[in-house]
């Protein structure tokens, strides 16, 4: 057992220590080296995915007291639940660190110094098995980025990179003071301070505690998401960031929201959560079209996966929150489905904007003229993204939809008609910048050895996933129950108190009634 | 057995030399660095007074850190009460000090001035924080917030030649004194409410209730707590705060920043707990409004400003409302992150300050604009103000985030969670002014204004021969407060333990 309790400490710091390492190198071979180095994460994930077992557990567990006046733990473990996030983080790093090879930024020491740190702060929050120690990665996840839009961006990158920061410190300064009092609250219960989840599962909560407590966590998950009417900060990080720090923030960082709502929030404060169901349920809807007819709307290509990826994030949101075990499994399923195929649509984003010289879906058209191979496997993920029959996110949806259906009927519906709503954007994307007439500045050519390196593993996962979905569902599901556990005994006692209030309501009206017919019989007799 | 009976019976109280040892190294050495710096010559003046004082502040401080454990409840009959609540604070006025004799070392102010006055005063004023920080008693309190207040006000007119700092010393005068005399005011009443000097008998009549039913003792209280108010930079008393910060010498600057402010908040500690602690229904919700106004004047009003030394005099003053939420907790958690905080304050301060030394000596000033580019131009000092605003923003990793953790922590257990929330809400506004000056190190693109220092400097920090390439103490002493501050973020328990120990002296005197 003892090198399996460093084995996540050793995946936490590789990408860290690979990025100083490569900043330590001759400056020529910076980026060079850092993209090498940004494979070894990847297989460790793989390694770990490997060795892990199909059982609700949590696995790989390390704990370890850190700051012992506060409560804080070292503690770390993976589960159905973030392994598959894990391993979606290390691609699409390393995806992202390829990509910068072919367009080398300045300062790349920094870069690669800025990517490693944004990657261990990510996987640090996946991994997190200590409620402060998750907040603390995923606030510190927001410094690399911050730099890495405002000092490699385009367009007004300053003005962007600020109102996300804001946008989303505020939200996690909020869920900071939340998860606070989460941990003084157990501490009244327990009598100790630990914010390790373990201790905190022991703990009951008071009803009127959950609900301001989850104000705070639902307020900075929902900004992370975005989900609509949170997202403000999207679009404009979105049009000003560099594209591989655009695949890292929206393949994998944005799913840190669901995955906090997964992880923290329906564990641990169930009373709200039920409480608030139907309010979270109409804003996933509304998250689910909002962001479809924007993404419909839009001209900048990255835009229209920007509010495409809002939509998307809108069906997690909707699994997660028909709090049923087959809704949260479609909800797992998808954030890893959709991630994929955002890093696939970004990297197309950047070859459609190398032929054309622009961003926008009006100066392009007739792509696809001399490149079949682009435009087969653009074809490929535009359809995985809408979601086709034969797609990994096909089943993703079915499972969630079964979810919505399982928890109200209209919100199924509703959902359903969400999915149709993908197959407007997205094949609007490819025709307008594949097919369409070809504009002036349109130069078709084909795709490149460089970029389809890039593209073809991302690719080949994805039609792995959609050849054997079982492979992710099997593991994720068993993972299902310790998410929901508290949610269904918090229903249990709600029923029963229903029960009980009915049964007193009942008796009192028989004895009311017998009271008030023992007084007009005694009417009667006089 | 009260001061004042032990001095009008005519009877010396007994001296406890050997507690009272590094207060009196401290006073001695300011009459020493300036009977020293009567000599004149370059290696006097420019060496030998600045290496003395060092010592001096170092001898004092190890006396001040074996006193850690050793408390002495009771010195000169009872005016003074060495515990590990003024040590731990005595501590952050000794290094806050040294490293002000850093940055003032080469700079253009202990010249102008000579050197021997400007250190002199600057042991002066350790030694008046010092005492304050111990003080049981009205008498000394009064005595000793005087004792360090005044050299401060001198020092901020240090720069003989720029008239915004003379201008800075007179406001500080002014208002200083209107601060003293308000509480000298509350003081009197205080003493003519109780009949007593002591805060323990204070807070004995307090104990039985008398503060409901006598308004002279309840306007007393408000009294002090204004005065000292005033001196912590609270809001509605903070408007001095920012001109006299932007005036003042920056080596001056950086030790108002953080001994002055910890001084006062020493004193509310020691004052809150050990004579209005019964009374704390009546105090704590005014204090709780003072601190939600003081967090937002403060990150409200530094978001305008185009001065790094205002942003930071403004900062100062949220960063006093975040503190002030450990006073209003009344709890011993409270008092413990308060300590805490300030531990933590004090790196991330003495290194900002450091940084904008650093700038004013390459010939800039203390404008936003002369910080842009400075991470092309010199990395260490870009990463390590980059590390302080991170801290001050209260980000992970950083002590900044365990400070803020502690606050936050002890306001909801002491059931002030809106004040928690208040702090956290702060601390977003805050990162609007914190992370312009981020950006505007790595992010502009557009060269600042290279214009060269004109023959006479008239920016605050200046130094006639040290100039961009030459000021090698600044960078490691930025560059040192840096790596502590993020030490402090991963391995906070020999800080922890600090507070801890100073929050049981705390609890001792409720």
């Amino acid at each position: 057992m003892v090198p399996w309790s460093w084995s996540l400490t050793v995946l936490l710091l590789l990408p860290l220590v690979g990025a100083i390492g490569a900043a330590l190198a001759p400056k020529k071979y910076t980026l060079e080296a850092a993209a090498f180095v940004s494979i070894i994460p990847v297989g460790w994930a793989v390694s770990t995915l490997i060795g892990f077992e199909t059982f609700s557990g949590l696995q790989q567990y390390v704990d370890e007291i850190w700051i012992k006046e506060l409560g804080i733990h070292y503690a770390l473990g993976v589960d159905g639940l973030n392994v598959f996030l894990i391993a979606l983080t290390t691609l699409a790093w390393a995806v992202a660190m390829f990509a910068v090879l072919n367009k080398p930024p300045t300062r790349p020491r920094m870069f690669v110094l800025l990517m490693g740190l944004a990657q261990t702060a990510t996987l640090g929050a996946f991994l997190a098995q200590d409620l402060m120690l998750f907040v603390l990665f995923f606030d510190l996840l927001l410094i690399p980025f911050y730099f890495l839009i405002g000092m490699w961006g385009q367009g007004d990158r300053r003005a962007a990179t600020t109102k996300f920061m804001i946008y989303t410190l505020a939200g996690s300064l909020l869920m900071f003071a939340a998860a606070i009092g989460l941990g003084i609250a157990a501490q009244h219960d327990t009598g100790t301070l630990s914010f390790a989840f373990v201790d905190l599962l022991q703990a009951r909560i008071g009803d009127q505690t959950q609900i301001w407590i989850f104000g705070g966590f639902a307020i900075a998950l929902l900004i992370k998401m975005p989900a609509v009417p949170l997202h403000g900060w999207m679009p404009d990080a979105y049009r000003a960031a560099p594209l591989p720090v655009l695949i890292v923030l929206s393949a994998v960082v944005a799913k840190l929201g669901a995955y906090g709502f997964l992880k923290v929030v329906l564990p641990l404060l169930p009373h709200a959560v039920t409480a608030h169901q139907t309010t979270y349920l109409v804003l996933a809807l509304v998250s689910i079209l909002y962001g479809s007819l924007m993404a419909f709307r839009q001209d900048d290509t990255r835009l229209v996966v920007g509010y495409s990826s809002v939509a998307q994030l809108g069906f997690v949101a909707l699994g997660i929150w028909s709090l049923d075990a087959k809704g949260v499994e479609g909800a797992v399923m998808q954030m890893v489905n959709h991630g994929l195929v955002v890093i696939a649509l970004f990297l197309i984003v950047g070859m459609l904007h190398e032929r054309s010289g622009s961003d926008l879906l009006s100066r392009m058209g007739g792509l696809a003229q001399k490149a079949p191979v682009l435009a087969t496997l653009f074809l490929i993920t535009s359809l995985a993204t809408l979601a086709m029959p034969g797609s990994p996110n096909f089943v993703g949806e079915l499972y969630i939809l079964f979810g919505a259906f399982e928890s109200s009927f209209v919100f199924g519906v509703v959902a359903t008609s969400g999915v149709a709503l993908a197959a407007f954007y997205a094949l609007r994307l490819f025709q307008r910048s594949m097919h369409n007439r070809a504009t002036a500045s349109a130069d078709s050519r084909e795709i490149t050895g460089d970029e389809l390196t890039l593209l073809l593993p991302v690719i080949a996962v994805l039609l792995a996933l959609a050849v054997y979905p079982q492979l992710m569902a099997e593991k994720i599901e068993p993972a299902t129950e310790p998410a929901l556990v508290g949610v269904v005994t918090e229903r249990e006692t709600e029923r029963k108190r229903g029960l009980e209030l009915r049964e007193r309501d009942r008796k009192s009206e028989r004895e009311s009634s017998r009271a008030t017919r023992a007084a007009s019989r005694a009417g009667a007799t006089e | 057995m009260n001061f004042l009976v032990a001095a009008t019976s005519a009877q010396a109280p007994t001296v406890e030399y050997g507690t009272l040892a590094p207060i009196l190294v401290l006073g001695g050495g300011a009459v020493l660095v300036l009977m020293v710096a009567l000599f004149s010559g370059r290696f006097v003046q420019r060496l030998l007074v600045p290496l003395l004082a060092t010592a001096v502040l170092i001898v004092a401080g190890v006396l001040f850190a074996a006193g850690l454990g050793n408390p002495d409840p009771s010195v000169l009959t009872g005016a003074l009460r060495f515990d590990d609540l003024a040590y731990t604070f005595d501590l952050i006025f000794v290094v806050s000090a040294l490293a002000t004799v850093v940055m003032a070392w080469r700079s253009q102010t202990a010249r102008e001035v000579g050197s021997g006055e400007f250190f002199g005063l600057l042991l002066a004023a350790v030694t008046g924080m010092a005492m304050l920080a111990s003080a049981t008693n009205l008498v000394a309190f009064f005595v000793a917030f005087e004792l360090f207040s005044i050299p401060l006000y001198v020092l901020c007119a240090a720069d003989l030649r720029r008239t915004k700092s003379l201008e800075s010393g007179l406001k500080y005068l002014i208002i200083g004194s209107l601060g003293s005399a308000t509480m000298l005011y509350g003081l009197a009443l205080i003493y003519g409410a109780t009949g007593t000097t002591d805060f323990n008998g204070i807070g004995a009549v307090i104990g039985k209730g008398a503060v409901a039913s006598d308004s002279l003792l309840l306007v007393g209280v408000g009294l002090v707590l204004a005065g000292l108010a005033f001196k912590a930079s609270i809001a509605p008393f903070h408007q001095w705060t920012p001109d006299v910060y932007e005036g003042a010498p920056t080596p001056v600057t950086a030790f108002m920043a953080v001994a002055t402010k910890a001084a006062a908040f020493a004193i509310l500690l020691r004052f809150t707990g050990a004579a209005l602690h019964d009374a704390r229904d009546h105090w704590q919700p005014v204090l709780a409004a003072l601190a939600v106004t003081t967090v937002f004047v403060g990150n409200f009003g530094a978001l305008r400003q185009t001065s790094v030394k205002r942003i930071m005099a403004y900062s100062g003053v949220a960063q006093a409302g975040y503190l002030l939420v450990g006073v209003v907790a009344g709890t011993t958690l409270g008092a413990e992150a308060v300590v805490f905080y300030f531990l933590v304050y004090l790196l991330m301060n003495a290194g900002a300050f450091a940084v904008i030394a650093a700038r004013e000596r390459a010939g800039r000033d203390d404008s936003l604009a002369s910080f842009s580019q400075l991470g092309a131009e010199n990395p260490a000092l870009a990463w390590s103000m980059t590390v302080f605003m991170i801290a001050l923003a209260g980000l992970p990793i950083t002590g900044g985030f365990v400070g803020k953790f502690y606050l936050v922590q002890a306001s909801i257990d002491a059931h002030y969670a809106w004040l928690g929330v208040a702090i956290v809400l702060g601390s977003v506004v805050s990162l609007g002014y914190y992370l312009r000056i981020i950006a505007t190190m790595w992010m502009d693109r557009t060269a600042g204004d290279h214009s060269p220092a004109t023959e006479l400097p008239v920016i605050a920090g200046a130094s006639p021969e040290a100039d961009a390439s030459n000021h090698r103490e600044l960078v490691v002493l930025a560059v040192l407060m840096a790596v502590l501050v993020v030490l402090a973020g991963f391995v906070p328990s020999p800080l922890f333990d600090l507070a801890r120990d100073a929050g049981n002296a705390f609890a001792a005197l409720l």
